[in-house]
């Protein structure tokens, strides 16, 4: 059997941010990942490769399958060298727009996801780390 | 140097090593008896051979988990798996491998004969190298089980929380026992499941057997009741006891967009008045 | 690209049905053919039926709360059907909660509920 463990999906433009979502679920059927946790996965993916390209101007995912001891988990890296955010802080509390109405971005898909890192600044961009545990 | 003799027997004295390992297996109990027909034995065990032969070959002898060995681990990952399904012990899975020592371990001392250094060498660089595979039999067998394991549980949660049907468009759940997490989430699952296919616009959770309601269970329940929601179907939450109602109260749980009712009784004849079902008793 | 999604008119009524993953500018232009297409037609309700959605994040989710807004501006109803447990599992932990979007089980549930007097927007 040799199926894909990782894969890279380049974010410029709005079909790709639904070719993020299907790279997603393609690994997270993988590592059969229950319905439910699929949905969140998928969905929180969604939200940040959104926001690659809404704010970001554009950027990369990275996929790839983890391990920690026995159990198996999805790791997805968002990666852009847009602005950067200034307030994290304030971005992580659900409502937060910063024009456009962007709202419930980044709350909402960390509490969908099992872990979650944000780093970012001016001069690097913005990096999103997810992962979801089996 | 060492790949080389083990190489050279493999490819030599193949066949003879393949028997010797299989009379080996059936004689040590590595069968279980009839589980494993003496044919298929013999075709695992030639397949064995085959790639543990190219993976000797391309060198790399100290790291089974080289790129070269992959094909190697595969096969036992896959023997290894289908025997711990099978209900085999550890051990009888390991024996798979472990057989496999006398067979080899005669051969290289007959070939390297009187030279004791190079024959010390050679048998233990052969016997750990077996030593490795064995044992990862052993981890790919241990996960099986525990694969198993958590499968029939999870099947055990939802056994013991059936969602019923009541009447036409009404469901009900009765919960029993303590809620933790897991179980929680399982079960609020099903009836969501359940919602969708009898296209019941109402659903009852009766909690009158949940002893003790936390904060987490709490939350869930309200997630629950929220995604009925917004599926287009409603809950009640019916059996609160008194106790329960204060520390929700106490925890500061907003129950306010609810509806409750004491018992299943009362949260059914509200289901079915909401649903337009009026019942009449009949003069006798 | 998926071209258009396509609106069915059936009496006052008009129906749509979303297959596809949508990518946001076709989720865009659904909101604007509908809310033009309630317009010509003077459509009395909106029906849209996402049971094969298995995805629907905070943008779908702005859109379909935006259609319904549109659609009570223009004295229309709007009511989303199908939902799949897991997106709303999902939703629910977004904090998404669709606020003034009303919700039936499957279409003819919809259909129902759109038909009824009382059912006030």
């Amino acid at each position: 059997m040799n199926v894909a463990k990782s894969a890279i999906v380049a974010v410029a433009n709005e079909a790709d941010v639904v070719k993020v979502r299907q790279a997603v679920r393609a690994l997270a059927l993988e590592i059969k990942l229950s319905l439910v946790d699929q949905t969140k996965v998928v969905t929180a993916a969604s939200e940040l490769g959104r926001n690659l390209l809404i704010y970001g101007g554009g950027g990369e995912v990275h996929l790839e399958v983890v391990q920690q001891g026995l159990r198996n988990g999805l790791r997805a890296v968002f990666t852009d060298h847009g602005p950067g955010i200034a307030d994290i802080q304030q971005a992580m509390k659900d409502g937060y727009t910063s024009g456009g109405g962007m709202g419930l971005g980044l709350g909402g898909a960390r509490r969908l996801v099992n872990e979650f890192e944000i780093v970012s600044n001016a001069t690097d961009g913005t990096r999103v780390t997810i992962i979801k545990w089996r | 140097m060492t790949n080389d003799l083990l190489f050279e027997l493999l490819k030599t004295s193949r066949a003879e090593i393949l028997e010797d390992w299989v009379q080996q297996q059936m004689a040590g109990g590595g069968t279980r008896g009839d589980f494993i027909k003496e044919d298929e034995l013999r075709a695992q065990a030639g397949e064995f051979l085959n790639r543990f032969q190219g993976a000797v070959q391309s060198g790399q002898i100290n790291n089974i988990n080289s790129e070269s060995w992959a094909p190697v681990l595969s096969l036992l990952s896959d023997i290894s798996r289908t025997r711990g399904r099978m209900g085999f012990s550890p051990s009888e899975t390991a024996t798979f491998i472990f057989s496999l020592k006398t067979p080899l371990i005669t051969r290289i001392r007959k070939a390297v004969g009187s030279n004791a250094d190079r024959l010390f060498q050679e048998v233990a660089t052969s016997s750990e190298l077996l030593d490795k595979l064995g044992l990862y039999t052993t981890e790919v067998h241990q996960q099986t089980r525990e694969e198993l394991i958590s499968r029939q549980q999870m099947e055990m949660l939802e056994l013991s929380t059936p969602v019923v049907k009541v009447w036409d468009g009404i469901v009900a759940l009765p919960l029993i026992g303590t809620l933790d997490s897991a179980r929680t989430n399982v079960v609020m699952e099903s009836l969501l499941q359940q919602i969708v296919q009898t296209g019941s616009e109402i659903a009852i959770i009766d909690i009158t057997g949940v002893p003790t309601v936390d904060t987490l269970v709490a939350q869930h329940l309200l997630k629950t009741v929220s995604a009925a929601r917004l599926m287009g179907a409603d809950c009640i939450i019916s059996g609160i006891r008194a106790q329960i109602a204060q520390t929700m109260v106490h925890l500061g749980i907003d129950l306010t967009t609810v509806t409750t009712k004491a018992t299943m009784a009362e949260a059914l004849r509200l289901a079915l008045s909401r649903s337009g079902f009026r019942i009449t008793r009949e003069a006798k | 690209m998926q071209d258009k999604i396509p609106i069915l008119q059936i009496e006052d009524l008009l129906l749509v049905s979303i297959q596809v993953d949508m990518h946001d500018r076709l989720a865009l232009q659904l909101q604007d053919d509908l809310t033009s297409k309630i317009s010509e037609t003077n459509a009395r309700g909106v029906l849209i039926d996402i049971s094969s959605l298995e995805i629907v994040d905070s943008f779908i989710g702005r859109v379909i709360g935006n259609i319904s807004a549109m659609a009570r501006v223009l004295d229309a109803k709007t009511v989303v059907v199908g939902m799949q447990p897991a997106v709303a599992i999902t939703l629910v932990e977004l904090g998404l909660t669709l606020d003034g979007v009303h919700t039936a089980l499957n279409v003819s549930r919809g259909m129902a509920l759109l038909r009824r007097n009382d059912f006030t927007q």
